[in-house]
């Protein structure tokens, strides 16, 4: 499902590069994510797709080159400006990033009652809505600490659904739960992408979640995108780097060395 | 010249430190004027620190404060007691425990449980990416953390002063009644005539200083916690350890000023 060709990118980001010491963590990412669609990035460990995540997001400066929400250099904008973009997008981090010393509800409730003039009591209906919406009725006041590893991912989902954000960001959403949780968020993830039609950018190493979702997927390698495109495209991809990251290939280290240098001869697609 | 060089980075590394401190009260206030937050919501977060850092304290302060007066009330009498002027353990007790020992006391107390608290939660906030999350949520973590907690401070801190000031005065008392010739009301009365306000002022003056160093001092090593749980260790102690020797070299600065501009006058 292609969006239209001239709606305008909702994030676009310009040979992206982000250094951490001496090390480059991105070596010049280009690309967009159009309102509406589903965007995956996936690549090993290591190659830099959680370091796009928070550079998109403007939790990481970009050593140079920029990054675009909605329009907005999320980067260089003044404050007031950043803050009204997030408080239009949600990010379910990782490990929940739960406030830990609020309740579930409460950590749901925060950008409510921070952001908006809503009452209370609608503020507790929205709640217990968004916590409906992902399967954890009635878990308002359990503590953080209190859940389990998915239950934490499915608040803090909640959590960031709270704003009715127009675009969601997702951190490895199955990385370390069991088949059934994971098969659980990756339906989850499908339930909002058809109810909201939300633009949702999902980092993730999980193959067949990463295909079950997407629309477009980028698959990063040491800091390069090495294919982007429809989800079919990628997958019937012929480009070494990209069949070995399918197919599941260890590294071996010459080839490593050959590969690496044939990354730079074909260039970035 | 290495020696030299070691000093000179040292030196620039600590007025760094300070300037961070600074920087940090700077944006504090900045945004405790002209912050996105909402007000109501910036008291509630204030209340419930300042409960934590004053009210929960008070047990503690006032224990030590009152074996710090009997303390002090002994000591003295070990000298006085060969001049024959026992009489003056009141006043010496009541300006020792007002001037210096009620207000550092207390922030070392406050340090331990506060300045030691503030770090670890920031530095946990930080291992755990809650400062990110609040980023992403438009949340600034100074105007949610920092702020509440250096007007909790700056209002609990003289109080703490005040009251430790007197139960250090009630620990004298006590050696006062026991030791030396003097009954509850003469004691207070002989205490009342020692003291002038310019003693309790300038307690209150550096108790109030001493907090906001203590905050500033447990943000900054909180939001400087690198990654993993041994790193929030680490935070905290050179919380206590920074925040320790700050308020101490901020009383020996004090101290003089006022000895000095007494002499003046």
């Amino acid at each position: 499902m292609d969006a239209p060709a001239e709606l305008a990118p909702v994030i676009s980001a310009r040979d992206l590069r982000v250094r951490y010491g001496d090390r480059d963590v991105l070596r010049g990412l280009t690309f967009e994510v159009r309102h509406g669609e589903t965007m995956v990035v996936i690549g090993g460990s290591g190659s830099g797709k959680s370091t796009l995540l928070r550079t998109v997001v403007g939790l990481k400066k970009p050593s140079s080159g920029e990054v675009r929400i909605k329009g907005v250099d999320i980067a260089k904008a003044p404050a007031r400006e950043v803050d009204a973009i997030r408080k239009k997008i949600g990010l379910a981090f990782q490990d929940g990033a739960l406030i830990g010393s609020l309740s579930v509800g409460e950590n749901i409730a925060l950008p409510l009652l921070e952001h908006t003039t809503l009452e209370p009591t609608t503020v507790e209906v929205m709640v217990r809505i968004k916590l409906e919406q992902v399967g954890l009725s009635g878990c308002e006041n359990y503590g953080p600490s209190q859940l389990s590893g998915g239950m934490r991912k499915r608040a803090a989902f909640a959590r960031a659904l709270a704003m009715d954000p127009e675009i969601l960001f997702f951190d490895e959403p199955s990385a370390g739960l069991d088949p059934i949780t994971a098969a659980g968020i990756d339906d989850l993830i499908l339930n909002l992408k058809k109810a909201y039609a939300m633009t949702m950018v999902v980092v993730t190493h999980e193959l067949a979640s990463a295909f079950l979702i997407a629309d477009r997927i980028i698959l990063l390698d040491r800091g390069n995108i090495v294919a982007m495109g429809p989800a079919q495209e990628v997958k019937n991809s012929r480009h070494p780097r990209v069949r070995q990251f399918l197919d599941r290939i260890a590294d071996s280290t010459q080839d490593d060395d050959v590969d690496h240098l044939r990354m730079y001869t074909e260039g970035i697609r | 010249m290495q020696f030299v060089a070691e000093v000179g980075d040292a030196t620039e590394r600590s007025v760094a430190y300070v300037g961070g401190l600074a920087q940090l009260f700077g944006k504090s206030l900045q945004l405790l004027f002209l912050s996105p937050l909402k007000r109501s919501r910036l008291l509630d977060r204030t209340v419930h620190q300042a409960m934590a850092v004053g009210v929960g304290a008070l047990p503690i302060i006032s224990l030590i404060t009152f074996f710090v007066g009997v303390i002090i009330a002994l000591q003295g009498a070990y000298e006085l007691q060969r001049l024959g002027a026992m009489q003056l353990v009141a006043s010496l007790v009541s300006i020792s425990i007002t001037r210096e020992l009620g207000p550092l006391v207390t922030s070392i107390v406050v340090i331990g449980r506060s300045g030691s608290a503030f770090a670890a939660e920031i530095g946990t906030m930080r291992v755990t990416e809650e400062l990110d999350a609040l980023e992403t949520m438009a949340l600034n973590p100074v105007a949610f953390l920092v702020v509440p907690k250096f007007l909790a401070m700056a209002v609990m801190m003289p109080c703490l002063a005040i009251w430790a000031d007197l139960m250090g005065v009630m620990g004298g008392c006590l050696f006062g009644v026991v030791g030396a010739n003097f009954t509850f009301g003469s004691y207070l009365i002989a205490t009342r005539e020692a003291l002038v306000l310019h003693d309790v002022t300038t307690g209150i003056v550096k108790s109030l200083v001493f907090g906001l160093v203590i905050t500033a001092v447990g943000c900054q090593e909180g939001f400087s916690t690198g990654a993993g749980a041994e790193e929030v260790g680490r935070s905290t102690t050179s919380a206590v350890v920074i925040s320790i020797l700050l308020v101490i070299l901020i009383d020996l600065v004090f101290t003089t000023l006022f000895y000095v501009a007494r002499g003046v006058a």
